[in-house]
């Protein structure tokens, strides 16, 4: 039997939320929440031991977290790595994408996480391991760990895996050669294709080129001393009665907020409904993360001419790049309106 | 329109093909920790917004991160 070592984050082990997310990573022997499902289904494998690691730990002080990880697995031998899945959670997507690579490169073994296609971590990531195009929820748990343990269970067998389309995970970028049942040389294929090109039919290239989503870059601001700036965020921050009701994950809406009369944001008037980390240290001052107070200096020392009156707000967790870009688009909109020539964007 | 970015995941940024990032120091409190005092805060976050400002201006040519002293 094949041993195997599953990393997952503090939610996932039941440690904790977000107030648990600077956890550092530990170990336990076994297997641990999603970790059974795979042990009821892996005939090659069991999890010998599990990694849990908090998401923040991770994203913030990666090297350190990775280096610890490494040290917890120094004495145990393993043939494979599984992390997640981690639907659409980024940041914990993220994690699983560097503990598989760092692990791929140190252990030279196989590693497969899952994600959803919208989390940031398949582009990051998708390149150096199979990540499974799993659910956006944990709804999808038990169909996305059947994926991943299905063809877990070929490579621990030893057995080869099919293309990434068949297995269902995404494109890794990597070139085979496969026999055709039916043998076409290129040439053929290639005039083919060219055939209906012409004819403006559907074909199929067989090297896909991937593109990567770069808008140009703007002309940059010539005198800051006289230009208009305008603060937004995805960092969730609102009026404390959040008036637009915007939602605390997987977002849709966004909303202005007057702050032309006050120097800074005050806690207790302003606070942050982003679901997506521990929100004590924004809700006690919000200039942690919209920062009024020093915008307010630089426009009293003159090194920019105006502050837009407003400032524009959103949640970044779990909110699609679909409608993050409608929300952009239309937040962009008025911003061209009130004639802003430049923008601070303060994510979380 | 220039944008700068301030964000701590400075990969998913680069990733997601932000132009022009200024790193900040964590996801929960971007611009000042809270186990510092509230002047090394403020300090930090007026640095880091400094540069923020001064990257609109910058003329770039390609994907920049630029560098902070606090």
């Amino acid at each position: 039997m094949k041993k195997v070592i599953h990393y997952i984050n503090q939610f996932f082990a039941g440690i904790g939320g977000e107030d648990m997310a600077d956890q550092k990573p530990e170990i336990r022997e076994g297997a641990v929440g999603p970790g059974l499902a795979f042990n009821g289904m892996l005939k090659n494998g069991q999890i010998t031991h599990t990694i849990i690691c908090g998401d923040n730990y991770m994203g913030s002080r990666t090297e350190e977290a990775v280096a610890e990880i490494f040290d917890l697995l120094k004495d145990i031998d393993y043939d494979m790595l599984i992390a997640g899945p981690a639907f659409q959670a980024g940041r914990y997507g993220v994690a699983c994408g560097t503990i598989c690579k760092a692990v791929a490169e140190e252990k030279h073994i196989p590693v497969i996480t899952s994600m959803h296609s919208e989390n940031p971590g398949v582009d990051m990531f998708k390149a150096f391991m199979p990540i499974f195009k799993g659910g956006d929820s944990a709804a999808n748990m038990k169909k996305d760990v059947k994926a991943m343990a299905a063809y877990a269970d070929k490579i621990l067998a030893g057995e080869e895996g099919k293309s990434a389309e068949e297995e269902g995970y995404f494109g890794r970028g990597i070139r085979h050669q496969v026999w055709l049942d039916e043998p076409v040389t290129a040439a053929d294929r290639g005039v083919d294709m060219l055939i209906r090109k012409l004819n403006n039919e559907p074909f199929q290239t067989e090297l896909v080129i991937p593109r990567k989503d770069v808008v140009p870059i703007a002309e940059p601001i010539k005198d800051l001393s006289k230009a208009k700036i305008a603060l937004v965020t995805t960092g969730g921050i609102v009026p404390v009665d959040n008036p637009d009701h915007i939602q605390s994950a997987s977002a849709t809406r966004w909303g202005r907020y007057k702050i032309d009369n006050m120097d800074r944001l005050q806690g207790g008037e302003f606070k942050t409904i982003h679901a997506g980390f521990d929100p004590a240290a924004a809700d006690e001052d919000p200039n942690r993360i919209m920062p009024l107070d020093v915008m307010k200096e630089y426009l009293a020392e003159g090194k920019i001419g105006a502050l837009h009156p407003y400032f524009y707000s959103t949640v970044g967790t779990g909110t699609t790049q679909r409608e993050a870009s409608r929300m952009g688009q239309e937040i962009y909109k008025c911003l061209e309106e009130d004639h802003v020539d430049g923008v601070l964007l303060v994510s979380t | 329109m220039p944008v700068v970015l301030l964000c701590n995941l400075i990969p998913v940024a680069i990733t997601v093909g932000a132009n022009k990032i200024v790193p900040t120091i964590s996801i929960p409190y971007p611009l000042g920790d809270p186990s510092t005092p509230m002047s090394v805060q403020h300090k930090l976050r007026k640095h880091r917004v400094g540069v923020a400002l001064d990257a609109l201006t910058d003329d770039a040519k390609e994907q920049t991160v630029y560098r902070v002293k606090i």
